[in-house]
This record gives structure tokens, C-alpha cells and sequence, in this order.
């Protein structure tokens, strides 16, 4: 199929590139872009390892053309520390040892940070059911829970 | 997934002519059709992109019902003021449904689109059979396994389960789908299986959704959506139920209820006879317990996907006492 032009605006860099249609954004930017923060895990929608955010929100770059994202802005894990300063959720990832294996953590922690400003990390029965879609194997959700809910103590004070 | 053309839609008339064509389709959020391409079972030549259109995104509430675009999020819906106030029962819906992630991307025109579940319709790799893929073509199901499949609704061409929740909400409440100037009732858009499961929904060739209209009610406005799943959260439904009452002034008797099934049948399922059964009686857990029964009048199980017999009436009759015990 013929490729089509697809300007991608992503953690502040402008990207143009020729892509098949076909081509979701989670390809673009692990294949064509070198940024593998973000991961692919199931590839249809079902583990939350590729969220990153589209307009502020959080959303699956498996289920998101990459063409279907242009004039958005684009923000992956990659993009998150701000001068060299870890975000609040990454910090919080750290010292709660949220983690095991990683391969689900940046998307854990994209989730997370949206969860936060949506106001969906009231309580922890509030952050396990708003962090429902991102699925982590090893099985390091208490730690995940308590990372969250550090996180968005920070934020607020 | 095979290649497609990709073509980004400058208004609704545009959007529907383009997809009226052969081989081409309507791509909103992408969450079930992206999903389905790479699962092989949708194969579009075209994709017709209409994320992009402005003005398709907008709920207003008023006194006489709630009217939201087809391309709100269903996220933004689920955390709407008035659709939390005045139409529980649909927020509940949203909210326990699917991810965040995909509630931000799938709208409320592609939720109604949802194709089902059935493992066999998506695996065509390992199934051929599947009357819905290919019409003609067979049932991998009756006699596979059956564990999620429909109790109600079905037919011997297909038994596959339709396993939205928003849909279910839609339909206890009266709430009709704009399709442009035509409007369809939510419970006549969604079509029986019969012989021609491969036909789901009651739209046309060059029609889009455009909007979806609740009307207000006092049952409306007191609600819920009850849903038990195998999994607390990011799973379908085992059964739910979308219920809403309305009491006498004494506060005791039902003047309306609705109320809907989802995760038991072919399509969203109103069970009317509960309804019937119990308007003008007094709430209380017997009576309630026995009316509910009647929501699985002329269930068919098969096999493995039994337990959704017994478990819907007891699905809908917490339900309905849950409300009662907030008036």
C-alpha cells in the first residue's frame, strides 16, 4: 500500500514520516523512532504496556494508528522527566520497589500519572480500579497501590 | 494485519458517503475495529477516519434527557455531573467497563458498534466456522466451549454473547440511537441473531451514528448498574444488570421500574416481564426475589455457561433491593 505522510508532534519534537496506513503508533515509535520506553506486550488492547498520552489523556498505542494521532500532542515515557528531574510517579515507582521484571512499569506509570490528574487516586480500592488496565505479571501490584498513592499525595501538597 | 488506504474525514456526509463503499469502514477510537484487523476478522480496504470531526463530542443534559455525540469518549461520559446525578445507571455502566485507557479512546457510536466476544468468531485462524464471520459457514461454538456465551436470544446459527454494558443501560431506559435524521429505539438497533447473525445492528449503508438521546425519568435518575465478573475490574460481565425504580409517594411501592440484562444474551436484553410482575407491588426481598426469576424466561444453556441462569434473576433482584434501600 502506498505511504502516506504522518506528522507526529511527541514529547515536544516534531516528527514527519512515511508510513503505511496500517502502521499503529506503538510501531512508529518503538520501530521508526527508537523510542522503546514505550513496549509492546499483548498488542490488542488487553496489558496497558504501551499507554502513553494523547492530548493529556491516556490511551493504547496498539489500538491508535499513528495516522489517527496527527495533530495531537504525544507524550511517552520518555518525555516525562523534566530537565533530568524524575517525575513525582517515576520517583515514587523507585521507592516503593513497584516493580519486578519492568517490562509493564512504563506503562504502569503512564497510567498512573493520568490517574492521578483525573482524580481517580482517591483511596486505594479507587487507584486498584482505575489502574485495572494495566496488568503486571510478576505480580508487583501492592507495591504499585503504594506507589500511586505516594505519587498523588505529592501532587497534591 | 493487512494494509488498508486511509482517509481522514472532512465532515459526517463525507465520513458516510466514503463508508458507504465497498470494502470501506468507519474508524472511530479504533479499540474493537484495530483489535478485530489484526485478529483477521475485519479486513477493511478503507478506513474512513472521522476522530478528527468537530462537534460529534458534545453531551448536553437537560430536563427532558441527555443527548451525547457519537464521538464522546466514554470516559468523559462516565465522569459527566449530570449523567452521574440524573442517569447513574449509565455512568456505572461506563465506568465498569473496559480500561481507562480504552474509555479514552472508544466513543459512544463505536461502543454501540462492539462486536462480540466469542473466542471463535475472532480466531479465524483456528475456526472456520462461524456463521457470523461467514455466513453459512457454521457454528464453532454450540458444542465447543461455552462458558461465555448467551443463554437468551440465541439461535441455532449463533450463541454469541453481545458483551457491552453501556448498551445494557441504553435500553432499560428507552434511549434511542440518531442515525442523521433517522432514530432508531437502543433495543431495536441491536438485532437478534436468527438465521443472519452476520447482521448485528439495524443500520444501513451510508448511515452513521451521529448521537445518542436518554430521555430523563424518575427511574433513570434512581439507578445502577450491577455487574459480577470473574475479575473485580477490566473483565465482561458473567451477568449485569441495568435497573432503575420509581416508588409511590409511601416510598414502598413501585410505580416504574426498568430493568436490563447484559452478559447473558444476544443482544442488550430487557426483561420487561420483571418489570410487569413487579409494578404496583410493595419492595420486599420475597416478592422481588421471586418476579426476578422471570428475567431467564426461555433461557437455553449450553452446557458449561449454565451457571448464567441462575446467577442473572439474583443479579437483577440485589439490584432492585440495592435501590430499595436508598429510598
Amino acid at each position: 500500500m502506498t505511504k502516506i505522510p504522518v506528522h507526529l508532534d511527541i514529547n515536544g519534537q516534531h516528527h514527519e514520516l512515511q508510513l503505511e496506513p496500517r502502521v499503529t503508533l506503538l510501531d512508529a515509535l518503538r520501530e521508526r523512532l527508537g523510542l522503546t520506553g514505550t513496549k509492546k506486550g499483548c498488542d490488542h488492547g488487553q496489558c496497558g504496556a504501551c499507554t502513553v498520552h494523547v492530548d493529556g489523556e491516556r490511551v493504547l498505542a496498539c489500538l491508535t494508528l499513528a495516522a489517527q494521532a496527527e495533530g495531537r500532542t504525544i507524550t511517552t515515557i520518555e518525555g516525562l522527566a523534566r530537565e533530568g528531574e524524575l517525575h513525582p510517579v517515576q520517583a515514587a515507582f523507585l521507592e516503593q520497589d513497584a516493580f519486578q521484571c519492568g517490562y509493564c512499569t512504563p506503562g504502569q506509570i503512564m497510567s498512573a500519572v493520568a490517574c492521578i490528574r483525573e482524580g481517580h487516586a482517591g483511596s486505594d480500592e479507587e487507584i486498584r480500579e482505575y489502574m485495572a488496565g494495566n496488568l503486571c505479571r510478576c505480580g508487583a501490584y501492592p507495591h504499585i497501590v503504594a506507589a500511586v498513592r505516594q505519587a498523588a499525595l505529592e501532587v497534591a501538597s | 494485519m493487512r494494509d488498508f488506504s486511509y482517509l481522514r474525514a472532512g465532515s459526517v456526509d463525507a465520513a458516510r458517503q466514503a463508508a458507504a463503499l465497498p470494502g470501506a469502514m468507519l474508524l472511530a477510537g479504533g479499540t474493537t475495529l484495530i483489535d478485530l484487523a489484526k485478529c483477521g476478522v475485519a479486513e477493511p480496504d478503507t478506513l474512513v477516519d472521522i476522530t478528527h470531526l468537530k462537534g460529534l463530542d458534545r453531551i448536553d443534559v437537560n430536563e427532558r434527557g441527555a443527548t451525547i455525540g457519537a464521538l464522546a469518549k466514554m470516559g468523559h461520559v462516565a465522569d459527566h455531573a449530570d449523567i452521574k446525578s440524573r442517569f447513574p445507571a449509565i455512568s456505572e455502566a461506563l465506568w465498569q467497563a473496559a480500561s481507562a485507557q480504552i474509555r479514552n479512546m472508544a466513543t459512544i457510536g463505536g461502543n454501540l458498534m462492539q462486536r462480540t466476544r466469542c473466542p471463535y468468531f475472532r480466531d479465524p485462524a483456528n475456526f472456520s466456522a462461524c456463521n457470523k464471520r461467514e455466513p453459512g459457514s457454521g457454528c464453532s461454538a454450540i458444542g465447543g466451549v461455552t462458558r461465555g456465551h448467551a443463554v437468551l436470544g440465541t439461535s441455532e446459527a449463533c450463541i454469541a454473547m453481545y458483551p457491552g454494558d453501556l448498551a445494557t443501560a441504553l435500553v432499560a431506559f428507552d434511549a434511542t440511537v440518531h442515525l442523521g435524521e433517522r432514530r432508531l429505539l437502543v433495543d431495536d438497533f441491536f438485532l437478534l441473531p436468527g438465521t443472519t447473525p452476520d447482521r448485528e445492528h439495524a443500520i444501513k449503508p451510508g448511515e452513521m451514528i451521529t448521537a445518542i438521546e436518554i430521555p430523563s425519568s424518575a427511574a433513570a435518575r434512581r439507578s445502577t448498574y450491577l455487574k459480577i465478573r470473574d475479575r473485580q475490574s477490566y473483565e465482561f460481565a458473567a451477568a449485569s444488570a441495568a435497573v432503575g425504580i420509581e416508588f409511590e409517594a409511601d416510598g414502598r411501592t413501585i410505580r416504574d421500574l426498568r430493568v436490563a440484562l447484559g452478559g447473558v444474551a444476544t443482544k442488550p436484553w430487557r426483561a420487561r416481564a420483571v418489570e410487569d410482575a413487579l409494578k404496583g407491588k410493595v419492595l420486599e426481598p420475597e416478592t422481588i426475589r421471586a418476579a426476578s426469576l422471570l428475567a431467564v424466561e426461555g433461557a437455553v444453556d449450553h452446557g458449561a455457561n449454565h451457571y448464567k441462569i441462575e446467577l442473572a434473576p439474583r443479579v437483577v433482584a440485589r439490584a432492585i433491593l440495592k435501590l430499595g434501600e436508598t429510598a
